[in-house]
């Protein structure tokens, strides 16, 4: 499905360099001519907005690397000084911080979008699997992106989330004091904290790098996942795509101008903006919002190894849908049943979310155990049932008949999509 | 073409090819060793060794929270029931069996590292249903002995190595 490379130089240095480095002729297969099945819908619009917003954070991350200093005694004040005394510092700050919760909603629209429509299925299985190390490398980069201000929270969430290795036998407690660098959370953390947080998103691009390689092989997969089949199935990334992503792109950043400018600390804990203090835990710590479904799996379990073997799994199991759900129809227009478990498992992911907010006691614990229950069981069981015995609806002969409706084949209950 | 596979070429190539693997494996070893072995606490941090604390100064039932590297550390002076109360617990119930007595050096003092044993949190001293130390982060209760009684932590606090210089001091490490 790559685009045939039609690109011919317009002017002589063009052409000079196209002749020593194709790379222009490279993008214009790439983004210009390169084909995407005509019917993709605004969810597909995602990707572009995370690539823009992965650039968007390395820009701001810079600047505030320039007046930010990475010492445990320095971090909180140089942190208020950019805030207060740098030149458009707060601008620099609240663009980054809720950056980072526009890029995790980004994410979660983009890989749910993917179990939606069934776009981890063959033979996209890679692309799957490198998105979902974007995942791992963007939680990283943004937890350790929390310790930097070195407030209360930021303290105390590395101090639980470092400790989780601890629970390992044997070697655990080894495991955290060299994470640590020392006996707790403490400069050497903020340190080399700060490296890593400067390096992963670096790393993060070169690995969507690979991710957009890996699209470029098979093409898109589209609302009806079926694969395009002739040249009437697509229609060139530009003009169509590139005006569809442009102006979702546009909406998508004036929602997150609004965090920004209104109301900018809203996803954010005010413990934070109290210097940290190792004598003295705050006592409500809860992560950053895009964790708590996780640290919600994470407390269900009266164990403490248990409870670190849950929260890594309900993460890595992620990664394996490709070889749960082994259903050959892809989207979730065709497989009713699929359809009505995807969106309970969403609703169980969000009201998981919920609990992780909540302090662990009485009801909160026993739903938060009923909801980890399912959402294991969902991957473990409801998929792997479902892509055996769920009958699947008829699909449409290829995409042109089911969405230029030119044909008496024409799939109508697609309307009301 | 063919005259290329002879016998003395690929010997003296293959001895080059076991050489170079050999000499580049022990060399990428002791570049590794190096790269991971720099994250450990530092010899400064190793060295952070002692504090010495004066304890006439708290009151019974009172704790003092001290910090020794990095940590805090409840320097607590127990009430006479509090130390009965502990003592007379049968060791069946208890999650991380220990006797109070081989927890302290002398009864009326408990000296443990204030991390909850669960994820680190510092639990809030008399506070919880045995009116020893609460962690707030995900509900550990421990006794006044610092043993682990209800909630997640898998453990009881930790004693940190310290003695008693003199009746009215401590020194912890
Ligand atoms: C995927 C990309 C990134 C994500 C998700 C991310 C996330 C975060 C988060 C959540 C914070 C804490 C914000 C706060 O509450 O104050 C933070 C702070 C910070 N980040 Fe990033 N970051 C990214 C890229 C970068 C890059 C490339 C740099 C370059 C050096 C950088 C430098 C900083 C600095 C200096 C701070 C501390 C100042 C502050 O707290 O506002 N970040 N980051
Ligand atoms: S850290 Fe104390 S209960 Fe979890």
């Amino acid at each position: 499905m790559s685009g045939e490379s039609t690109y011919v130089p317009k002017n002589a240095v063009a052409k000079w360099f196209e002749s020593r480095l194709p790379v222009l002729g490279l993008a214009h297969s790439s983004f210009v001519v390169f084909p995407n099945p005509r019917n993709l819908n605004y969810w597909w619009t995602f990707g572009g907005i995370l690539a823009f917003l992965l650039v968007s954070q390395i820009i701001t991350g810079v600047v505030l690397a320039m007046h930010y200093t990475p010492e445990s005694t320095l971090a909180f004040d140089s942190v208020e000084r950019i805030m207060r005394d740098v030149n458009f510092g707060w601008l620099m700050r609240y663009w980054h911080a809720n950056g980072a919760s526009m890029f995790f909603i980004g994410l979660y629209v983009h890989i749910l979008r993917g179990m939606y429509y069934g776009s981890y299925k063959a033979p996209r299985e890679v692309l799957w699997l490198l998105g979902f190390i974007i995942y791992l490398l963007s939680m990283a980069t943004a937890f350790m992106g929390y310790v930097l201000p070195w407030g209360q929270m930021s303290f105390w969430g590395a101090t639980v989330i470092t400790s989780l290795f601890s629970a390992i036998p044997v070697v655990g407690d080894a495991i955290t004091t060299w994470l640590w660098g020392g006996y707790s959370v403490d400069n050497a953390t903020l340190n080399r904290f700060f490296a890593l947080h400067y390096l992963l998103p670096f790393m993060i691009v070169g690995v969507v790098g690979l991710h957009i390689w890996a699209l470029h092989v098979p093409g898109s997969n589209n609302p009806i996942g079926i694969e395009p089949k002739s040249a009437k199935d697509t229609l060139p990334f530009h003009p169509y795509f590139t005006v569809k992503d442009g102006f979702a792109l546009t909406l998508f950043l004036i929602f997150y101008a609004w965090f920004v400018f209104y109301i900018p600390n809203y996803l954010g804990h005010a413990d934070n903006y109290i210097e940290a203090n190792p004598l003295v835990t705050p006592p409500h710590i809860v992560p950053e919002w895009y964790y708590l479904p996780f640290y919600a799996i994470l407390r269900s379990v009266p164990s403490k190894l248990g409870g670190f073997l849950a929260m890594f799994g309900a993460v890595l199991i992620v990664a394996v849908l490709p070889w749960l759900d082994s259903s050959k129809v892809k989207s979730a227009v065709y497989r009713p049943l699929f359809r009505i478990f995807f969106w309970i498992f969403v609703v169980d992911a969000v009201l998981l979310g919920y609990i992780g907010s909540q302090p662990p006691e009485g009801g909160a614990v026993i739903a938060g155990r009923l909801l980890t229950a399912y959402y294991f069981i969902h991957f473990l069981v409801i998929l792997p049932l479902l892509s055996r015995f769920e009958p699947t609806r008829p699909l449409p002969a290829s995409i042109s008949d089911a969405v230029l409706g030119d044909s008496a084949k024409a799939e109508p209950a697609l309307a009301s999509h | 073409m063919a005259a290329t596979t002879t016998l003395e070429e690929p010997t003296r190539r293959d001895f080059l090819y076991i050489a170079t693997a050999a000499v580049g494996i022990v060399g990428a070893g002791a570049a590794v060793w190096p790269l991971i072995s720099q994250m450990s606490p530092d010899a400064s941090t190793l060295a952070a060794g002692s504090v010495e604390v004066d304890i006439s100064g708290i009151a019974v039932g009172q704790i003092l929270t001290v910090k020794w590297r990095g940590k805090p550390i409840f320097v607590s002076h127990r009430t006479p029931e509090e130390i009965a109360a502990v003592r007379a617990v049968p060791m069946n119930e208890l999650k991380d069996p220990a006797t109070d007595q081989s927890r302290v050096e002398k009864p009326e003092w408990l000296v443990v590292i204030g991390i909850c044993t669960h994820l680190g949190c510092v639990p809030l001293g008399n506070e919880g249903p045995y009116h020893g130390f609460f962690c707030p982060c995900h509900g550990s209760v421990y006794d006044p002995s610092g043993r682990i009684r209800q909630g997640p932590a898998p453990a009881n606090l930790v004693v940190p190595p310290y003695k008693f210089v003199s009746d009215a001091k401590i020194s912890i490490g």
